[in-house]
């Protein structure tokens, strides 16, 4: 058991009456990568939500890195080395990139309160080697992001994961917004991860993707998880029949 | 988009590492419309004969004229403080509408407490408390204004970051209440006569008759106290956690929630330094005046954030810096001064001061869109 990194048992999330996710039993081994796919609404963001810590799980408990975790909110759960990349960037556009890197965990030189003086200097070299291991070039770290194309500013995002030597990594449809080529940046840089062995969740509507990129793919309908799949097991056809409700009962799977 | 023609080697990874991409800081264009604006004054001055920097009378020493200078220096000084503390509300993504209220409501309470005894043998007509509340040591009078600045401050951030209500309505409200305590606390009758120590605060010399080149006055504590504090914040806003987050919230206000900061406690420390320049300047003000009264500081808000804004602040957050609010109080007083010089009427002036103000604002929003296209 040591092997699984991330385990939920029966985690549920309402709100009000609506059930976003229900009794979802989830587990992911180090170094896997899993594909979260499913219909708009299908309670796939609510389930990272619920992992990350941004909101709190109605039911169900969560067991991380082998210790049952009840994170209060994000911070919680990145320091315990859950790295999120969120659906809508986190990041603050007049920053500049170790700014945005080391964003609400700064490195300092001496500590005076709000006052504290910022060590910029080992700031910037950490940024440039997280640069370096996700093989992203950005034009000058030190401007502020707002310059940046939608890539460059997903890459910035991404970096984030490798500067703090994340346990897991979620990202949340990081290729949403992007163009082709931006998008074969982020998916370079997720091989990357699968190379260093950091376990993945990638949440995505983009079955052409997760086919190229995952070890196994986990199917939410309806707030539940209805199926969980080898990539070598299955096909596209076969996804969309559980997406669709097709194929699958109302039991739910354990994935 | 220049993005094909630095097409890397494998296809992907987008644009290379170029030193040559930085931007340049805003600050200098700031600084050439500065010295724009200058030379413009003076050109017109030469017209009529007359200068807008220099002495061309043979009565008076110096090369530059020092009396524009000094009334410059000082008009720069007073609102710049204020416009110091406004700069980071608005980087931080907030407006602070009551500095000019809180101003006049702190120079009232303040100069009850800088009051003398006797004023040429006879008991100050102008006395607010009692014989033992007269003639204080000077900190006294320092500190109730620091004081004073504080508490209207922080409750400008509490009510912000915790009621979650506009910035705009929560400094609105002290702006409306703060002016209302300073007619409140003397009936409305100006409090007078301070003592000598306090008087001294503004008019007396921190650093003795100050030498810059060719530029020398004396009795200018204000500006010596301006540039200190602006120094100050600069360096604040740019080496410490306090300033980063400043930016971080004023840029994207779920991002810095997101990432751990603690916002609202932020909001609240910021909207209380502020609030603190604004008792800085109260105290630096009546010290000048010699008097208190309850119409001070009236649209010094405004004046503060037209410096700012003027400056490269933008009023959507984020962007701007110390640096930029004082090159733009240089510029918002080389152009009343330079109206002055060109006998325009006083009141064109105010009205061309609106026009800049908007302008700068257009031009600020102009920016951000030709940056947004690359």
């Amino acid at each position: 058991m040591s092997d699984i990194i991330l385990e939920t048992r029966g985690l549920t999330k309402h709100y009000g009456g609506v059930h976003a996710l229900d009794d979802a039993n989830f587990s992911l081994r180090n170094g896997e990568h899993v594909a979260v796919v499913g219909d708009n609404g299908a309670g796939k963001s609510t389930f990272v939500r619920q992992i990350t810590g941004v909101e709190q799980r109605t039911s169900g408990q969560i067991f991380f890195d082998g210790k049952e975790v009840d994170h209060a909110g994000p911070l919680d759960a990145r320091e315990a080395g859950i790295e999120t990349v969120f659906q809508t960037l986190a990041l603050a556009d007049d920053l500049d990139v170790p700014s945005n890197l080391f964003l609400g965990r700064e490195l300092f030189k001496f500590r005076l309160g709000p006052f504290s003086w910022l060590d910029r200097k080992t700031m910037r070299e950490r940024t440039m080697e997280a640069l370096k291991t996700t093989a992203v070039k950005i034009p000058n770290v030190d401007n502020p992001i707002r310059n940046m194309s939608g890539g460059q500013r997903q890459c910035v995002a991404i970096a984030r994961t490798a500067a703090f030597a994340s346990k897991l990594v979620i990202m949340d449809e990081p290729t949403a917004a992007l163009g082709v080529q931006e998008t074969a940046q982020v998916e370079n840089i997720i091989r990357g991860l699968k190379e260093r062995g950091v376990p993945l969740i990638l949440v995505s509507h983009n079955l052409r993707q997760v086919f190229d990129l995952v070890d196994r793919i986990v199917v939410f309908r309806r707030g539940r998880i209805v199926a969980s799949l080898r990539r070598d097991e299955t096909d596209g056809n076969d996804i969309v029949s559980y997406i669709t409700g097709v194929k699958g009962n109302a039991e739910g799977a354990y994935a | 988009m220049s993005k094909s023609t630095t097409q890397p080697e494998a296809g992907l990874g987008g644009l290379k590492y170029d030193p040559t991409k930085r931007t340049r800081a805003p600050e200098w264009n700031v600084f050439a419309a500065l010295v724009f604006i200058v030379i413009v004054f003076e050109i017109l001055n030469r017209l009529n004969g007359t200068s807008f920097l220099f002495n061309l009378r043979d009565n008076v020493p110096g090369l530059f004229n020092q009396q524009r200078l000094n009334i410059m220096i000082l008009q720069i000084a007073i609102t710049g403080i204020i416009a110091l503390g406004v700069t980071q509300v608005i980087i931080l993504g907030g407006i602070d509408l009551s500095s000019g209220s809180v101003v006049g409501a702190t120079a009232m309470i303040t100069m009850s407490f800088a009051q003398t005894l006797l004023v040429n043998g006879n008991p100050n007509p102008k006395a607010i408390f009692g014989p033992e509340w007269m003639d204080l040591p000077v900190i006294v009078p320092i500190v109730v204004g620091l004081v004073c600045g504080i508490f209207a401050g922080m409750i400008n951030g509490l009510l912000v970051a915790y009621t979650k209500i506009p910035p705009f309505i929560a400094t609105l409200g002290m702006m409306v209440s703060a002016r209302g305590a300073s007619r409140w606390w003397s009936n409305g009758t100006p409090i007078s006569f301070p003592t000598e120590s306090y008087a001294n605060v503004s008019n007396g010399d921190l650093l003795g008759t100050l030498t810059f080149g060719l530029l020398h006055w004396e009795g200018q504590n204000p500006a010596v106290v301006f540039v200190g504090l602006a120094a100050l914040f600069q360096v604040i806003m740019i080496y410490t956690l306090y300033g980063k987050h400043s930016y971080a919230i004023g840029s994207n206000e779920a991002a810095a929630r997101m990432s751990g900061i603690n916002v609202d406690r932020h909001k609240v420390l910021v909207y209380t330094i502020a609030g603190m320049l604004a008792g800085v300047s109260a105290v630096l003000l009546t010290s000048k005046n010699l008097t208190a009264q309850a119409g001070m500081g009236m649209q010094y808000e405004l004046d503060a954030i037209a410096m700012a804004v003027i400056g490269g602040v933008s009023l959507s957050g984020g962007r701007g810096s110390i640096v930029g609010t004082v090159l733009g109080s240089a510029i918002f007083s080389v152009i009343i001064s330079g109206f002055t010089s060109i006998k325009l009427d006083a009141y064109y002036q105010e009205m061309v001061k609106g026009v800049i103000i908007v302008g700068a604002v257009v031009l600020d929003q102009w920016r951000q869109k030709s940056r947004a296209r690359g």
